[in-house]
């Protein structure tokens, strides 16, 4: 199931919430505020590199360009809506709003 | 594959429309059917042929239009959730259509994907 | 006659509503609720969960009176005869909240996040007010 995530983390507590609900496996795909959670070297660095030991990890790059963040934390993979379409062409979707 | 979309909030106010729409021109590109959108919660305001943004700008109901008239992809507006918020047929876009619940109901049915986009 | 059994079964799919926010400060719960009541009459294999502030919706007590705005806890103890069995809360969101069972207008199934998580893994279909 791809979980998707649109608010800050900063803002809001729905990364905290959606991670309790994760299953091993299951790609999490931050969009929209959602991506200032994947800014490298921030507070939620460490949050998201435990993410990562057991889920792969999107953010929706047209969200991270528009929003001035080149630098991602390690591991994290940039797709643009094409690669957005393929996740949900595998994936069930869980849109954590 | 068919994928239905649901979007909860109003134009420009949040970026739950442009999302949308671009994931919906994303997946028509890549040679899938958006079967339909339907609009709940503010997000009915997304289909009122009143609005006239700045020139520059993009408009949101005029491009839900176009995209409802070259694929196909079917504009729903809640109907309970129109009234509350006075959307009607008189401000309706051409490509719109105001609708239940039911239509909802059978959209999650009929296709593959139902995505939520909203706050 | 049974293929046309098996040919209806395969249509019942999986729809688990996700109640998030609080009532009244925004609308997302009340038509949350209202979507459900209609998706009820459709015979889907439907589920309503609680988690975070969507669980005080559930909370006894309220009076909107003053709000004015009218109050919709009452609705949630209708959905049982609509058909709607599945009530899940999250147990961490009830217990942050400093709530119990007794709080909550109508009873429900308390389950943990890894369970909830294994039956949003199962839906077809999932929706967050």
């Amino acid at each position: 199931m791809l979980h998707t995530i649109n608010k800050s983390p900063f803002a809001s507590d729905t990364l905290e919430t959606c991670g309790r609900f994760l299953l091993p496996g299951d790609p999490v795909l931050f969009i929209e505020d959602g991506v200032y959670a994947v800014q490298a070297g921030n507070r939620f660095s460490s949050m998201i590199a435990t993410i990562q030991k057991a889920n792969p990890v999107y953010a929706l790059a047209p969200d991270l360009d528009a929003r001035g963040i080149s630098a991602v934390d390690e591991g994290v993979t940039r797709v643009d809506y094409e690669g957005f379409v393929e996740l949900v062409e595998r994936h069930q979707v869980n849109s954590w709003l | 594959m068919n994928i239905g979309i649901l979007l909860k909030e109003g134009p420009y106010n949040h970026q739950a429309s442009d999302t949308a729409y671009k994931f919906a021109e994303a997946a028509i590109k890549k040679g899938h059917t958006i079967d339909a959108v339907f609009l709940y919660n503010d997000g009915v305001g997304n289909v009122t042929k009143l609005m006239d943004p700045p020139q520059d700008d993009r408009n949101i109901a005029a491009r839900w239009d176009e995209l409802s008239k070259k694929h196909g992809v079917e504009i729903l507006a809640c109907i309970a959730a129109s009234k509350r918020r006075g959307i009607n047929d008189d401000v309706l876009i051409e490509g719109g259509t105001i609708t239940g619940l039911g239509t909802l109901t059978d959209i999650a049915i009929r296709n593959d994907r139902l995505l939520t986009f909203g706050d | 006659m049974g293929n046309t059994d098996i040919e209806e079964n395969t249509d019942i799919k999986k729809i688990m509503h996700v109640m998030r926010h609080a009532p009244h400060g925004t609308i997302y719960s009340y038509e949350g609720l209202e979507m459900i009541l209609i998706m009820a009459a459709y015979e889907q294999d439907l589920s309503v969960v609680f988690i975070g502030d969507g669980i005080y919706a559930l909370k006894k007590n309220q009076d909107t009176h003053g709000i004015g705005i009218k109050g919709f806890s009452k609705t949630f103890m209708a959905l049982d005869g609509y058909d709607v069995e599945k009530l899940y809360v999250d147990q961490f969101s009830l217990e942050e909240r400093g709530l119990t069972q007794d709080d909550l207008v109508v009873p429900v199934e308390v389950l943990s996040s890894a369970e909830l998580g294994g039956l949003m893994k199962e839906q077809d279909v999932i929706i967050h007010h």
